[in-house]
């Protein structure tokens, strides 16, 4: 869903990271495209204002200037900043001491408050709750109907009464579960605006008639600007302790989730994603700022980059790749240093763009052993210029390290094509330290092995 | 829901002091133009959903005008923008009907924009003009679905072509017409399941719809007409697109133009893919629709209540 908003992040990123040194013009012009990418996400304008502009601080100052890597480390801060934003645990349904725990649901029309009664219902059962739907909305055609149709499908008994007030049939609800051994209520509202004082008023009445555990604030993904107007006043008018987020399994961006938590601080709690009763999932804030960003755990692997790197040996290698003076030897160093971060399979998840491509590359991580013990058994003129090692000088090198001359061969080839990729990222200007950047090889990733996948 | 429009006017009018006191003093408080009120000008359009591209697009057409006409009062900055507004909005047009046999509607859209009680509202509206008027239950797929446009038959006082829960859109689709050349009647309006844009099985479905009923009446379906949900924000966009690839939808009908959203994403559908806005939704009842009006609509952009956000 987050996708072209991630993309874009993305193209932006890459840029950034090819750089050394950062300008304060270089962070302008990420920032000019962070907030354009968020604009077009629909996060409210007001919450990117602010947020572009404590990005910004943060980004000008000393931190980044003395980093290993200067657009790595604003990367790092967008990322951190997203998650502040959004918060970085997922939460769960408080459940009251005494049951029943009664669940209010509200938001404006058509957010899909009925579906998600009972998609809330049908995850409790499962986590072994008995819940109750409650059918509050009146004024709906059909409304009820729908709800008790919904709860013949999850087998989830439903409560209705005819010619009541929302605020009586809430209330009656209550008294329904306790007599039926029922734990839980989940009360389906009418969808109402958020400016319509009476509606407003009536849902005030309900929660003074029922005191919920939960009241949670029904919310279409889709939603633009308007979003912010809407969450602030249910709040402001109900106090709500948390957000669904529906229809997530659309392909929009999504950043009325951004825009919700900011002026509530309320957390999304579930994420409607299908018109299954079943396609209701805890809402990973963390998870989903990343995915934002579309870079995988960008912010883990740059720790550990920079736990294992040594920053000067990073920079002049950086400089080399980008020269194109990288030799074997850089590369068995290279290879070295990417060992000490951890495995290579869960490097290479954590780079950006990476999840996708992953299944096409073969890792064998016993063939890292070979690589290292052919590179030794050449001379330092051998590992300078590969292209001089012809048979005989592939027979030695074989019989050196123990590996058959086809090995020999294979690992040529693939330095040589190494460094081919290697031309078409510097050409593009976008390449890390870590080498990850999917434009320059599209479609034709040859079958790498490491260090060069 | 008695008092709801007593309320909402009330809401509306709330709204218009702010818009008063913002863009007024935004736009004829005979401000110096300067960048800052560039900037708060765009600000108000992205607020409204009119996307970041259109909206720099429109403060940038106002840069070269005010340079072009010499212009140094602020006053004549919204003159100026409503004019490009309504020129990318174009001419009003409204329904199209068939000129013998029945006319037929196909209401398609995304879940809960408002497509159901739309056609409630257009059936009251349409009857009202003297048209003879059947219904067409197409979403057996929402749970009581059937039953709520049924609801909304009654109050318009229009038949309803149904089938049971389950049943084939495509097969509704081919009885209602039936019923309509056999009834004599002006106008079929089908629903739709709600449906998201990206669902490629759904899609197809609807599809086959719009497929048997031009095999049934060459030449229909007559509109199909794309329900739109003004809080949406970009995805509008996309929803138009794809909608617009698979069923040729010839109006958009854009919904809770009542709430404080603005609906701005329409200029940039007009814009790329120019499908032209037909009604809009103002409301629950019957009544609450009407035909869309673009000088209102433009102006309706720039009225906007302050959020107060920090
Ligand atoms: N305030 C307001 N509410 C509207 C308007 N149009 C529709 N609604 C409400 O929006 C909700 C959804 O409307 P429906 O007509 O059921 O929407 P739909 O597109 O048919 O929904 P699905 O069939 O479930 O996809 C209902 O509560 C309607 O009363 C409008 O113009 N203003
Ligand atoms: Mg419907």
């Amino acid at each position: 869903m987050f996708q072209g908003l991630a993309e874009k992040l993305q193209e932006t990123f890459k840029k950034l990271k090819g750089k050394g040194k950062l300008t304060e013009a270089d962070v302008n012009e990420a920032m000019r495209e962070v907030r354009m990418a968020l604009l077009e996400a629909d996060v409210n304008f007001r919450v990117v204002k602010s947020f572009v502009a404590k990005v910004k601080e943060r980004a000008v100052g000393q931190e980044v200037l003395e980093s290993l890597s200067p657009g790595q480390h604003v990367v790092k801060i967008v990322h951190e900043e997203i998650i502040d934003l959004m918060g970085s645990v997922a939460s769960k349904i408080q459940i009251a001491s005494k049951p029943p725990t009664v669940i209010l649901l509200v938001g404006l029309q058509g957010a899909g408050k009925t579906t998600h009664a009972a998609k809330l219902a049908v995850m409790l059962t499962k986590q072994g709750k008995r819940p109750l739907l409650a059918a509050c909305d009146v004024y709906r055609p059909a409304a009820i109907k729908q709800l008790q149709v919904l709860g013949e499908q999850t087998k989830t008994p439903v409560f209705s009464v005819a010619e009541r007030s929302p605020v009586e049939i809430a209330q009656a609800s209550l008294a329904h579960a306790n007599a039926q051994g029922l734990d839980v209520v989940i009360l389906d509202t009418a969808g109402r605006l958020h400016i319509n004082e009476e509606l407003m008023d009536e849902l005030r009445k309900i929660k003074a008639g029922v005191n919920p555990h939960e009241i949670l604030l029904v919310v279409d993904a889709m939603t633009g600007q308007d979003a912010v107007n809407a969450a602030k006043a249910f709040h402001e008018q109900l106090g709500i302790d948390g957000v669904i987020l529906t229809k997530l399994d659309g392909d929009t961006r999504g950043g009325a989730a951004l825009s919700i938590k900011a002026v509530t601080q309320c957390p999304i709690k579930f994420a409607g994603v299908g018109e299954k009763l079943d396609a209701l999932e805890a809402f990973h804030p963390d998870r989903i700022a990343s995915r934002i960003l579309g870079m995988g755990d960008v912010l883990t692997l740059i720790e550990k980059a920079q736990e294992a790197f040594d920053n000067k040996k990073a920079q002049e290698m950086e400089r080399k790749l980008r020269k194109q003076e990288f030799t074997l030897d850089d590369f068995l160093e290279q290879m070295q240093q990417i060992k000490k971060m951890g495995s290579l399979s869960s490097i290479l998840e954590m780079l950006p763009g990476v999840g996708k491509s992953l299944k096409d590359i073969k890792i064998d991580e016993k063939d890292t052993g070979y690589i290292e013990a052919i590179i030794r058994s050449m001379t330092p003129e051998e590992r300078r210029k590969p292209a001089m090692i012809k048979d005989s000088r592939k027979k030695r090198i074989s019989r050196g390290s123990g590996t058959s001359i086809q090995e020999v061969g294979r690992l040529l080839k693939q330095f040589e094509q190494f460094q081919k990729m290697m031309k078409q990222f510097a050409g593009s200007g976008g390449m890390g330290m870590l080498g990850k950047g999917k434009k320059g090889n599209k479609g034709k990733r040859p079958n790498l092995r490491f260090p060069f996948a | 829901m008695a008092g709801f429009f007593s309320q909402l006017k009330a809401g509306l009018t709330k709204t218009r002091q702010n818009f008063v006191q913002r863009v007024e003093e935004l736009l004829t408080g005979r401000r110096k133009i300067d960048e800052e009120l560039y900037e708060e000008l765009e600000e108000v359009l992205i607020g409204a959903d009119v996307g970041f591209k259109t909206s720099i697009e429109l403060v940038n057409h106002l840069r070269q005008e005010v340079k072009a006409r010499k212009i140094s009062e602020s006053d004549q900055l919204t003159g100026i923008l409503t004019e490009k507004i309504l020129e990318i909005l174009g001419e009003e047009k409204p329904l199209f009907f068939s000129a013998s046999g029945p006319s037929i509607f196909l209401v398609v859209g995304v879940n809960g924009v408002g497509k159901t009680t739309t056609i409630g509202k257009l059936a009251g509206r349409l009857k009202k003009d003297g048209k003879r008027i059947i219904l067409a239950a197409g979403d057996t797929f929402r749970a009581a679905a059937i039953d709520q446009l049924e609801i909304w038959g009654e109050r318009a006082g229009v038949e309803v072509i149904k089938q049971k829960e389950g049943a084939d859109p495509a097969a509704v689709a081919y009885d209602a017409i039936h019923a309509a050349k056999s009834r004599n009647v002006d106008v079929v309006i089908m629903d739709t399941a709600g449906r998201l844009h990206n669902k490629v099985n759904l899609m197809e479905e609807l599809r086959k719809v719009k497929r048997v009923i031009q095999r049934e009446i060459p030449g229909a379906p007559h509109e199909v007409l794309l329900v739109l949900d003004a809080t949406t924000g970009q995805n509008a966009l996309q929803q138009a697109k794809m909608f617009k690839d698979v069923a040729d939808v010839t109006g958009i009908i854009l919904t809770k133009l009542d709430g404080t959203a603005k609906g701005g994403v329409v200029l940039g559908i007009q814009g790329e893919i120019k499908i032209p806005v037909k009604w809009i939704g103002i409301g629950e009842g019957v009544d609450d629709l009407r035909p869309f009006v673009p000088r209102d609509f433009a102006a309706a952009l720039f009225d906007r209540p302050e959020e107060g956000i920090t």
